[in-house]
Formats: structure tokens, sequence, C-alpha cells
């Protein structure tokens, strides 16, 4: 990782010169400007050199801002509902009501925690089946009163506990699937961090996706595909590049709609990554808020028929075709 | 030579005679008594000694359910083409002609219509032995086209699951087919037409939390395992070990999470009963 050294270094250099510019009273800033500039083009080439095992790191820094920072980054009177009114409040899935582009909306969003402390809190972004529970009866909310439904995706994966199998989780993500795509609101998914298989398509199947560049989406966490295909997670890093699993290649795949440029990446630019964002989801609603019940339904429904590839077995398949 | 010769393609023989150099005699994992291949066939694959399942192919299980000579293949002739031209151990597109090969099935399903006790009915079933029944692109497809099939004919819909869950070498792909399973499933609910999940060994992960769970009838048979994650990552998270029946029909039965647990041998008439009543 020598490009992350030079980038390092560059950012150390301007550092360096501007301590010396404010300190010492030496006019820097033409050289400082220039450092920045260097900087900038290194950091955008930089990005397009980053595999999959990169973007993995990134997803999961610890500076990386979680659905919260988010929700208080894009609104300023989030008004949060806790508890599925069954099993109990799941603090991995913040949740609520929220004034945003002039019109009251349901957030729903799945975070990790700023903090350690946080962190421990929310589990670390794995949903319980309350969690799912709970996204759920939000988007009966939504329905209810025609609010738009902005979900945010930020989880390594469902809660893989004891009590969430016997609370059934895998049956409460596919409801959780099956009343997102029958809401006859328009809904906007948004992963900003680890989109990790089952647990964050729970709460993606929107009619509108965006992702985050520095964001991941995926079948299965790298380490865990490393350790089932190549029988080892070290691994991790061959499994990260093949799954495909960037938000460039999820756009390529169809999948996701928008990628949202991060600047220098929302861990250290956390405005930048907000502000294209809200952009982004703003544009996106106000188009889809243009369109009736029967059309948003139609369209969703057609968004999800065609996704996935495949080809037609032809009669004359040859078996040395592939070779 | 042609990978199949597509018209004789999934023609389920009931017939069917054994293979010549097929082994006659097979170990039961179970009890580990030598059990004689056609007693075990006319055993709906169950030991004859001890009672152990063995597996079903999708071909074993539509023979198993479907009455004699009504089974009309309605698989789409499409397999995958390798999305994200993956590579772990083994080339993706190796396993899948190993997997086509020794299957002789395009992918990991088969679709059909059938009658089960002169029920008419769209059946879809899984089949463990391709690539640990996962599903990609083409099984998401192949359980899309089915449930559109149904609708179209005013028939019901059965899933016959055994699937490790989503098929990992099409990535994000893979993950979509849990939408889209999902998706052609509220058709049915258009229709007002019943979605029957049969759960059988295995029924996990992204199966587990997407379309087989969704039936409105929903039926484990016995010694099926059905969860989302797996023992082993459960047991690494948690720090402890579970017990012996975790996941398995029984527990699933007990939680409220399938409406019954069926043996294989009564698994066509409790099927027929159920339809019986939409």
């Amino acid at each position: 990782m020598s490009e992350k050294k030079t980038l390092e270094e560059l950012e150390s250099q301007i550092e360096q010169l501007k301590q010396l510019h404010s300190q010492n009273g030496l006019d820097l800033s033409d050289e400082i400007a220039k450092l920045s500039e260097k900087l900038s083009d290194r950091q955008k080439t930089a990005k397009e050199r980053l595999d999959g095992w990169d973007i993995v790191q990134l997803a999961r820094h610890p500076d990386r801002p979680d659905g919260r920072a988010y929700i208080d980054a894009l609104t300023d009177d989030f008004y949060p509902l806790h508890g599925d009114r069954l099993l109990g409040d799941d603090k991995a899935l913040t949740g609520g009501l929220a004034k945003y582009d002039g019109q009251t909306v349901v957030i729903i969003a799945q975070s990790k925690g700023g903090n350690a402390s946080e962190s421990q809190e929310t589990n670390f972004g794995m949903l319980k089946s309350e969690g799912y529970r709970k996204a759920q009866r939000l988007m009966d909310l939504a329905e209810k009163f025609d609010f738009p439904i902005l979900s945010l995706i930020d989880t390594p994966g469902a809660y893989p506990g004891k009590e969430a199998e016997e609370n059934n989780i895998g049956g409460m993500i596919a409801q959780c699937i099956s009343r997102m795509i029958t809401l006859n609101v328009p809904t906007i998914a948004a992963v900003i961090g680890e989109g990790g298989s089952g647990g964050a398509v729970a709460i993606g199947a929107a009619d509108r996706v965006l992702m985050l560049e520095n964001s991941i989406y995926s079948v299965i966490s790298p380490e865990g595909c490393a350790a089932i295909l190549w029988k080892n997670r070290d691994n991790a890093d061959e499994a990260a590049r093949g799954l495909k699993l960037t938000a460039a290649n999820a756009k390529e795949l169809g999948v996701v709609d928008e990628v949202i440029d991060e600047g220098p990446g929302a861990h250290k630019e956390f405005k930048i990554a907000a502000d294209n964002l809200d952009r982004s989801l703003k544009k996106n609603l106000s188009e889809l808020s243009q369109l009736n019940e029967e059309e948003l339904l139609e369209r969703r429904q057609k968004k999800y028929r065609q996704m996935g590839s495949f080809r037609r077995v032809t009669k004359d398949t040859e078996r040395s075709e592939g070779s | 030579m042609p990978l199949f010769r597509d018209e004789e393609y999934l023609k389920v023989d009931f017939d069917e005679k054994q293979e010549k150099d097929e082994a006659l005699w097979v170990k039961c994992k179970s009890c580990s008594k030598l059990i004689f291949k056609k007693k075990l066939q006319e055993n709906n694959h169950i030991c004859p000694n001890c009672g152990a399942y063995f597996f079903l192919t999708a071909k074993e299980r539509i023979k198993s359910l479907i009455d004699r000579e009504t089974f009309v293949d309605e698989t789409k002739r499409i397999e995958s083409d390798d999305p994200l031209n993956f590579n772990d151990a083994k080339p993706y597109k190796e396993r899948l002609e190993e997997a086509q090969k020794e299957t002789e099935m395009f992918d990991s399903i088969i679709v059909g219509r059938g009658e089960v006790e002169e029920h008419l009915l769209v059946i879809a079933v899984m089949d463990f032995r391709f690539i640990g029944g996962s599903m990609g692109s083409v099984v998401g497809e192949q359980i899309a086209s089915g449930i559109e099939l149904a609708a179209e004919e005013g028939l019901p819909f059965v899933l016959i699951s055994s699937s490790g869950g989503a098929r990992m070498q099409e990535g994000l792909l893979s993950l979509m087919q849990m939408v889209k399973t999902t998706s052609a499933r509220e058709i049915l609910t258009h229709k007002q037409l019943p979605f029957v999940s049969v759960m059988t060994y295995p029924t996990t992960a992204g199966v587990e939390a997407s379309i087989a769970s969704l039936g409105d009838v929903t039926l484990a048979e016995k010694g099926a395992l059905i969860g989302f994650a797996g023992r082993k990552v459960i047991e690494e998270t948690i720090g402890e070990e579970l017990p012996a029946n975790f996941q398995s029909s029984k527990f699933a039965y007990e939680q409220g999470i399938v409406d019954a647990v069926v043996d294989r041998d009564n698994l066509k008439p409790e099927l027929a009963k159920v339809l019986e009543f939409f």
C-alpha cells in the first residue's frame, strides 16, 4: 500500500506547512495550495485503484459516520419511535418521523454506533427479530399516512443469536422484504456503510437504491465467504475482490441506481458525503412523488422482476464452449 | 457433444431403471448398515433399518409427491452466465459444469405442473446436490416464472426447499433474488391463490429469509434444518453450545415458525389435505 503512504505523506506535509504558516507568520499559501491540489489529484487516481478489499476497510472504518449521524445531518427535527410492541426495542435500528424537504417522512436507519459504548448498545448494527419487526411497524405507519420512507443501510448482517433464531429472524426478514415491496408510498434506500446480506436487503427493497461510494453491499461477508469457499478466513481479501461488492460493481450489476460521491471519504469529510446524499435523496424523492400508487408499485415490481443474470440453454451448448 | 438433449431433459421417468454401473448397495450414514438401493428407493429414501432420511433429488421428490404421469416439466431453459466471473479454489464455471453433469439439471431447481392426489398445482423443487441447492439468478427466475405460471393458470404454488441459502458465487445478484422471489409471491396474494411452502433439509439463510418463509401454509419435513444463521456461527457469537434439536423441524414447530411437521411418507396426503381447503 505505498499509495496510502504517499497520500499520508502529502497530508502530513500540508499539515506541517499549515502549522508553519500560522505559527511563524510565513506566507506559505501558494505552497499549501499546490500541495493540496497534488493531494486531491492523487486521491482521485487512488480512488480508482482501490479494490474490493480496500473498500471493505473504508466501509468498516471506525470513523465512518453511522445511521444516526446521517439522520442528524439531514434532518433537524427527527422524532425517534421505539419498540416493536412485542419483543422490545432494537437499538440497532433507529427509526422515526422527521421533516425532510418540507414533508413528513419515516426514517428507518441501521446504526452501528459512533463509539465503543454506543456500538455495544446498538449491537454493532446487527439487528435482531425485534429490529425487523420494528422496521415493519414503521413501514405500516408510513403507508397509513402516505409518508415516504428513507432507509439507511449499515449492518454487518442480522444478529446470529439463539433468541434471534427462536424468534424466527429469517421469517422476520422475509416479512420485512415483503412489506417493503408492497408499500404504496415512495421508498428510497441508501447503503451508507456495510450492506451485509439478508440483514441489509430486508430494508433495501426500495424504489430507488443509492450507495455511498465507499460502501459495500454483499451476499455474504468476505470473511464468511472465504471460510466456506477457501476453507480459510485469511482469504477474505480475495473473496472481497471476487464478490464484486463495491458501489461501482453494484451499479454495474443493476442493483444500485446511483453511486454517491464521498469526496475524500465520509470518514474524513462527512459534510461532503452527507451533502451529496442529501442532494440525491431530494432529487429522487421529488421524482418519485410525481408517480401515483399504481405506477410506483408497477415500476418497483418490474425493477425487481428483471434482476439477475443468466443465459438461455441452447441445444448446441457445447461443453467446449466455455474453455 | 451437446451438454443436454433438450427434449429429453427433465423427463421424470416414474419407472426409471437403475444404471448398470451404479452401486447396488448404499451405506446408511445414521446406522451404518448396508442397504439394498432398490429397497431404499421403494421406501421413499428412508432407511428401512433405522428410519433415517436420505436426501431426495428433485426428480425423486417429484416422483414421491406427484401423481404418476401427471408431471409436465415447465423449467425454463436457462443457466447461469457466471456474471461475476467468480473464482475461488475452483472456478464457478467449473462448479456449474460439474453440478450440471452430476444432476442432469440446468441449476438447482425443477419447476413443473402436476397433480397431488388429483389437485392440480405448480410445483418448484430444489435439489441440494446442485451447489447446495443455492439460489442464484437462475433459481430466482425459475421461482418467479413458476409463480407467474401458477397465477396465469389459477393454480396453487408449492415450493419444496432444500437450500443452504443464496449462491455466493453470484454475489449481490443472488441476494437480490430474495427480493425478486418475494415480490413475485405477491402475485399469488393478488390472485388469492395459495402458496404452500415445504421446508426440507436444509432450508436456511437467504432462502429461509425470503420466499420459503412466506407460505400461506408452511410444512416442515421431519428431520429438516430450518434457520437463518448457521449453528457454528451462532455458537461462536454467543460462546455456548446449542442444543441438539436447535433449528430442527420440531424446534421450528415449537417456536411457531411452521404449521406442521410431516413425515416424508405422509407429505403427499398432507399436501392434498391442505390444498383441499383452498
